[in-house]
């Protein structure tokens, strides 16, 4: 496989072009995190972005960072935590779950997948914090859209379609985001159950408290004593987990408001900064599934929360299967014992009756090459699928395959 | 203001259109007779007028996939429009085309605090949907100074914003669902209660697509708990860089307001001279700092900006202590744009946005552009995130001053983009910025936004002539230039 390596935008472009021209498919990576992830893409030619790095543009007082789409992760967190900012929407880093060890990859990548961590129900998601990108298209034409600014309605949101196109769509070369800054402290409170249901009605009463709550997520008592982290793991029962952030004064106050409020039902706890922030990382990058050995297939199930403890319930009738829930309910990290199928039909009929979609996100290469890794789409948006790739890649060369077949 | 040509033929054949348009929807909800077409000829960005070739009011969605595919069928051009209160002309409507309104799509359908979000149809008012959920606590954030009555569906068009972007978002950032119906009338859902999109990003790209690529018949909004505590800060300073300067130090502290506004002196004076909210008039500039969450944060919060902006060099500040004082401290501020209407027999109420740090500058030459105009001009500028609101004052009997005045607006906004900023923060490009989107995007860029808009709607029938200033034909987008047989390059470091 040849490997493309360009080192400036006008090499991607020529690289691109070339490709274009030649109908030869080409799988686009930045630094390789993702490559476990998706459908399997079988290319003979591949472009590699880590060599477009660099911040080029960061002023904290703006809120705005831009850089190179393959500039590592731990390049832009650093920089970051340096002026007390951060990228709001919590980024995981499924490195652990997918290969056993970290592997936080590009901001390019994090883009172009719109994973986003527990915060995403109060910040919102990759794709909300995305102002701007140059790139090149499927055509080999250089275009950008979007800017550096926030308010910006100006032509089509094509930062929107970029975001959760996985390359499919524009190689990226370089973003421009949105950056906020960290909270001063944070509180975690804990309401100890084994049942979904309770689970759900103390997130969602949090939720709907006025004290800005920015995780909610509940892990059942297996998956608990799994995270290692006191008060958690040696609980002896499922955990749901509500996080505030803030000034300290606001979060002490918040935390004991929502302790009296969940609280009213079962016992409830209260995590501080550094437990708090271990459990988070936990939840954020599905350690529960990512132990030593374990080689189950992973699903990341998106549904309205008031029906995770029922989808949650239906799920575990899958052969080995366990499960938790993050979003207040709305997300359920699923592992199950089924290397071959991954449980797929049965999954994807679970979820359509409901309403919401599931991703193959932990499966072996065959599975990923043969299994919907995507929820397949009804009729007219495949169609319109089809068609806006078309508009921006008519020969199919950028990541072919990556998402759906065909696309 | 160049539009499509009119096609002739459709309107020749406008009476028989509105026959066929009757058997969809009967009755009242096709209106042909001229006189009765005329308040729809304008939408907010009053200086154009267009009378359309006739008004269909649907009141289902059956209805409105029937008028689309018979619109589709027959090449009629369709202007899709919410409550005609665009300031971009969104939907000025096409003498040659159907203009499609949606205001009797005005029912709330679904409230799910559960789910925290309400189902609603597209010509609910902004406002009305807070309206429908604050007794329980709830309010549905973004908050355009419209929002008694820009619609919903118009609001996701234009991907509207409002005072309290900075901390909550725009609408992309508070949507959950859509349903929309394609020019071919196929209905499609994107999206639900549930977060993240399966694909593609419908949804993000539907919103401020400014009723280009379908007609949206549902919106799923979220909707936030109301905060605990609402205070603000009235703050003046003797120049515009001082303020800016607070409003940096404030975020550099961390800070998110839910809001900050800034008004330079005309915008002050024209203010207090109409509603007397106790604005200081000695002041080169007034800032707005709104606070909102748990009562604990907010007071703390409170604290916090005092003292920055005390070091910024306020000559002048005062803190809410009460909601009557509160909304005291906005009533100048809402009621900047009719003050300036008050002193002036027109405005043109300009949209842009530039990073924040350059407002000093852009003011500068702003006052400059105003001498060699021999227009005045007064601001309003979100200072938060940088959106800014010249607005350029102008009499419109005065032959050629209306063209003056759109000269002097480019201008402006020109140098926004020359600043690094953007042509429109938040009211959209319609036919008022469409012309100065090259000064924006080269046609490279222009070119692949609107293949986006060919995956959609090939034939350009929905609402052409706005946002892009040349329309193309999607055969001729889709023609690609290869050469082919060109070695690899050898430049190109590979393995």
């Amino acid at each position: 496989m040849t490997q493309f390596v360009p080192e400036t935008a006008e090499q991607l472009k020529d690289a691109v072009a070339w490709a274009v021209a030649e109908e030869y498919p080409v799988a686009v990576k930045g630094a390789g995190t993702k490559a476990d992830l998706g459908r399997p893409v079988e290319t003979e030619h591949e472009i590699d972005l880590s060599k477009l790095t660099g911040i080029t543009l960061y002023e904290p007082e703006e809120l705005v960072l831009q850089a190179g789409a393959g500039t590592p992760m731990t390049e832009i967190t650093a920089a970051l935590d340096e002026k007390n900012q951060q990228l709001a929407f919590e980024p995981p880093d499924l490195g652990f779950l997918l290969r056993g060890e970290s592997a936080a990859g590009t901001i390019g990548g994090v883009v172009a997948t719109n994973l986003s961590g527990p915060r995403r129900i109060k910040a919102g998601a990759a794709r909300d914090h995305f102002l701007g990108f140059k790139g090149v298209s499927g055509r080999g034409e250089e275009f950008k859209s979007g800017g550096r600014v926030m308010k910006n309605v100006t032509g089509y949101d094509l930062c929107k379609l970029m975001a959760g196109s996985w390359g499919t769509l524009t190689v990226m070369s370089q973003v421009t985001v949105k950056v906020l800054p960290k909270a001063e402290k944070e509180r975690t409170v804990l309401l100890y159950t084994d049942d979904p249901a309770e689970a759900l009605r103390g997130m969602t009463d949090a939720l709907n408290s006025p004290y800005e709550v920015s995780g909610a997520a509940w892990l059942p008592k297996a998956q608990a004593a799994a995270t290692g982290i006191e008060l958690v793991a040696g609980a002896g029962s499922g955990v749901a987990a509500i996080r505030v952030e803030g000034p300290g004064p606001s979060v002490e106050y918040r935390c004991a408001r929502l302790r009296e409020i969940v609280g009213a039902a079962a016992k409830t706890e209260e995590l501080h900064s550094h437990r708090g922030k271990a459990f988070w990382t936990v939840v954020r990058d599905v350690m529960p599934f990512a132990g030593a050995g374990d080689n189950r297939v992973v699903w990341k199930i998106s549904v309205a929360p008031s029906d995770g403890p029922a989808i949650y319930g239906d799920l575990l009738a899958l052969k080995g299967a366990e499960a938790f829930m993050d979003w207040g309910g709305g997300l359920i990290w699923l592992a199950v014992d089924m290397p071959n199928v991954g449980g797929s039909e049965i999954l994807r009929e679970i979820v359509a009756k409901a309403g919401g979609h599931a991703t193959l996100v932990r499966g072996d290469r065959h599975l990923r090459a043969n299994a919907d890794v995507f929820q397949p789409l009804a009729p007219g948006l495949a169609a319109l699928t089809r068609k806006i790739k078309n508009g921006f890649d008519p020969h199919g060369v950028l990541n072919p395959g990556r998402m759906y077949d065909g696309v | 203001m160049e539009m499509p040509k009119p096609d002739e033929a459709v309107l020749a054949r406008r009476h028989r259109i509105a026959d066929d348009l009757r058997v969809i929807v009967p009755g009242e909800g096709v209106i042909v007779d001229v006189d009765e077409r005329r308040p729809y000829e304008s939408d907010a960005l009053t200086a154009y007028k267009t009378s359309p070739l006739v008004v269909v009011l649907p009141e289902t969605v059956e209805q409105v996939s029937a008028v689309l595919r018979y619109c589709h069928e027959n090449g009629i051009k369709v202007v899709p429009r919410g409550a005609g209160t665009s300031l971009s002309g969104g939907s000025l409507p096409l003498e040659d085309g159907v203009l499609l309104g949606m205001a009797k799509f005005n029912r709330i359908l679904e409230v799910d605090y559960d789910n925290r979000c309400a189902r609603v149809q597209p010509g609910v008012t902004n406002l009305s949907i807070t309206k429908a959920v604050e007794a329980d606590g709830y309010y549905y954030a973004p908050d355009p100074s419209s929002q008694i009555a820009c619609s919903i569906g118009g609001n996701v068009a234009e991907n509207s914003g409002g005072v309290h972007c900075l901390k909550y978002g725009l609408t992309t950032n508070n949507l959950l669902g859509l349903e929309v119906v394609l020019i071919d009338g196929e209905v499609i859902r994107i999206g639900g209660k549930h977060l993240d999109s399966e694909g593609y990003d419908l949804l993000g790209i539907m919103t401020g697509s400014e009723g280009l690529l379908g007609v949206v018949t549902e919106v799923t909004v979220r909707l936030l708990r109301a905060p605990e505590t609402v205070r603000a800060l009235l703050i003046g300073f003797t120049s515009s860089e001082a303020a800016g300067d607070c409003v940096a130090k404030v975020i550099g502290a961390g800070i998110i307001p839910g809001g900050m506004e800034m008004m330079d002196k005309p915008a002050i004076h024209a203010a207090e001279d109409f509603v007397h909210a106790g604005y200081p008039l000695d002041v080169e500039a007034l800032l707005i700092v709104e606070l909102d969450g748990p009562a604990q944060e907010v007071d703390y919060l409170i604290g916090e900006v005092k003292t920055i902006a005390e070091s910024c060099g306020a000559v002048s500040l005062k803190i809410s202590e009460s909601e009557p004082e509160r909304l005291g401290f906005w009533a100048g501020r809402k009621a900047a744009f009719p003050a300036v209407g008050r002193i002036s027999p027109d405005y043109l109420c300009m949209d842009g946005t530039i990073p924040r740090h350059q407002l000093p500058k852009v003011l500068r030459r702003m006052t400059e552009l105003s001498n060699e105009y021999g227009l005045r001009v007064a601001n309003v500028f979100h200072a938060g995130d940088g959106n800014l609101h010249p607005l350029i004052l102008y009499d419109a009997n005065i032959p050629g001053e209306l063209r003056k005045a759109e000269d002097f607006g480019a201008d402006i906004l020109r140098l926004c983009v020359e600043v690094g900023g953007v042509l429109t923060g938040e009211h959209g490009v319609g036919v008022e910025k469409r012309d100065l989107m090259p000064a924006m995007f080269s046609e490279v860029d222009l070119a692949q936004q609107m293949r986006l808009k060919c995956a959609f709607d090939p034939d350009g029938l929905l609402n052409p002539g706005k946002v892009f200033p040349t329309l193309h034909r999607c055969a001729e987008l889709g023609r690609m230039h290869i050469h082919k047989g060109k070695l690899p390059f050898p430049d190109i470091p590979r393995f």
